[in-house]
């Protein structure tokens, strides 16, 4: 409590010019993300097509929904997502920060290799993967010179392996983010821990679970959020790539609601879309703002 | 953010704080398997970047005739000339450049001063507002998109490079004003009390001592900034119609769509729009990477 008052009293009291430094800021972000969020979820209980007036039909959309092929498809493809390429990125990331936390010249350009990808935007990843994928493109090519012909096929058309096609190019992209995290999350473990473990006799392995990643456990919960936060926000690869298609193999629930907002136009059954994004969201925003609030004590 | 990725961010300064006093350096390393795995995991990262990049210096009847998975047996920049001119990407980077530099400065000249009010002022429930910016950040933007749409319309700003300028700024203000009190709460009260006895009022602080004092993190954020609204394909979809105004990722997936057999115009096309990310990134990897690691530091 001390500390507490001591830092209040050294806070100045507020003038009329910093209530509008805060104000102006805050009311921006209040106009453009918390009234149309609010906004949303009215809307999610209407039938509207952007043109006349929104028609109130209650839980109509959502059970529409739970009855909706596509849906339920971009559902379970969002389940693969998150924890495929959530798992992928997270392993691989953790794997490469753990082999490269060493100097040397090498290394350094190993690092710097596996984090280029991240500049290039998603979008942009989503087409550089489309040439790769093309059915005369490189990834066939290579198949077909290792004698491979079997395994060829036209990556993003077909049903089978369109949606892991994609994940794939996505975490090429996210693998060095989560890498640069955990290199950070590395530099902050205390190496001599591992010494008088590995003097007691225990193995790599064992040294790494019991007195590395327990070290690791702030980096973990920021990675683990950030990854489903991220997962559920994915869009722009999936529609540089596949727009959804083939037969909506690939559609996840933001591809599907933005189709069906802007591409059909029933903006309250996109609503709704975006309102149970929002349901499976919020756990994963509220374990990321608790930690946030913690750092801030 | 692409998506701004934007979530994806977590507090500055994480780069090297934590030091044990006695830490030994790691062991280099001696051991050849290192290298034997990461040559070549490396030059597997790198090939869709180098392939991407054969593809655009080869001529279409190479491409044509040969095949896009053969090794280039022609060098043509073609692909370059007819993405920037009749492809569009010349104009998209122009919309791109536009719209980055207006919200990169907007955004960041907001949330300092909102920065600025809730690290320095007695603010009541400082903690609340500031943590409720932080969360409008994290939201899933589809929850926006419809209702943002209609909004541009109602104020007579739809299809604007504006609207998408105010859009990116809503959206990302609520993160950077997160990183920037973080950074400006750590700033030494001896300094503003110094000011104080000088006679400077608030805004003559803010604009003297808090603002330079902050330029590595503002360095930072400016570089994450630029990379996430530089490289947004969403809001730009559900703000802009018209294509003359579209900024580079969407320009860029209607190039794909129009010239779908030509894939060096394609390849040439995306590599010229990774190319000013790119260039931001290794001007700013430091601070690139301290911006990446904001809020991971503990």
């Amino acid at each position: 409590m001390t500390t507490e008052t001591r830092r209040r009293s050294r806070l100045a009291r507020v003038p009329l010019l910093v209530w509008v430094f805060l104000l102006v800021p805050f009311v921006v972000e209040l106009f453009w993300v918390f009234w149309p969020a609010a906004n949303s979820f009215s809307l999610a209980l209407t039938r509207w097509d952007g043109i006349g007036l929104a028609e109130p039909v209650g839980l109509q959309n959502f059970r529409d929904l739970a009855a909706d092929p596509i849906f339920l498809t971009a559902l379970r493809n969002n389940v693969v997502w998150v924890l495929g390429f959530g798992g992928l990125s997270v392993v691989g990331g953790l794997v490469l920060a753990v082999t490269l936390n060493k100097p040397g010249p090498l290394v350094g350009l190993y690092r710097s290799a596996i984090y280029l990808p991240m500049v290039v935007s998603l979008a942009v990843s989503g087409l550089f993967w489309r040439v790769m994928y093309a059915p005369d493109g490189p990834i066939n090519g290579t198949l077909g010179l290792l004698g491979l012909e079997s395994l060829e096929r036209q990556w993003l058309a077909d049903p089978d392996v369109a949606l892991w096609a994609v994940l794939i190019a996505a975490v090429w992209r996210q693998v060095g983010y989560i890498m640069v995290l955990y290199l950070a999350g590395l530099k902050g473990t205390d190496p001599t821990l591992e010494e008088a473990a590995a003097v007691d006799g225990a193995g790599a392995w064992q040294r790494f679970w019991r007195i590395v990643m327990p070290q690791l456990r702030g980096v973990s919960t920021v990675v683990f959020a950030v990854t489903v936060i991220d997962s559920l926000r994915t869009f722009d690869i999936v529609w540089a790539m596949t727009r959804g298609g083939p037969y909506n193999e690939t559609q996840l629930l933001s591809t599907y609601m933005f189709q069906q907002a802007f591409t059909t136009g029933n903006l309250g059954y996109a609503s709704a879309i975006a309102v149970v994004i929002f349901a499976l969201a919020i756990g994963f925003i509220i374990t990321y703002l608790a930690r946030q609030a913690r750092t801030e004590d | 953010m692409s998506a701004p990725a934007t979530a994806a961010a977590p507090a500055l300064g994480a780069t090297g704080a934590v030091r044990t006093p006695r830490r030994r350096r790691p062991k280099p390393a001696r051991s050849p398997w290192l290298h034997v795995a990461m040559i070549p995991v490396t030059l597997l990262w790198l090939s869709p970047i180098v392939f991407v990049l054969f593809v655009a210096t080869r001529s279409y009847d190479d491409i044509a005739g040969r095949g896009l998975g053969a090794l280039p047996a022609s060098f043509s920049l073609d692909g370059f000339a007819t993405a920037l001119t009749e492809g569009g990407v010349l104009q998209a980077l122009g919309n791109s450049v536009i719209v980055t530099a207006w919200a990169v400065v907007a955004s960041l000249a907001l949330s300092s001063v909102a920065a600025y009010a809730l690290s320095r002022f007695a603010v009541p429930g400082r903690r609340t507002i500031l943590l409720t910016m932080l969360a409008g950040n994290l939201l899933p933007p589809q929850i926006l998109l419809v209702p943002v749409a209609s909004i541009t319309e109602a104020i007579g700003i739809a299809d604007t490079r504006t609207a998408l300028v105010v859009v990116q700024v809503g959206f990302g203000i609520g993160f950077y004003t997160f990183v920037l009190h973080g950074f400006m709460r750590s700033l030494p009260t001896e300094v503003f009390e110094a000011a104080r006895l000088d006679g400077a009022g608030p805004g003559g602080i803010f604009w003297r001592i808090v603002l330079p004092l902050s330029r590595p993190s503002l360095a930072a954020l400016a570089a994450l900034a630029t990379t996430w609204i530089f490289n947004d394909l969403i809001w730009a979809m559900t703000v802009l119609r018209t294509e003359s105004k579209f900024p580079l990722p969407p320009a860029l997936l209607n190039l794909q769509g129009g010239y779908a057999s030509a894939w060096n115009v394609v390849a040439a096309g995306s590599l010229m729009a990774a190319v000013p990310t790119a260039i931001v990134f290794f001007m700013f990897q430091k601070q690139f990477v301290s911006g990446l690691l904001v809020g991971a530091n503990k």
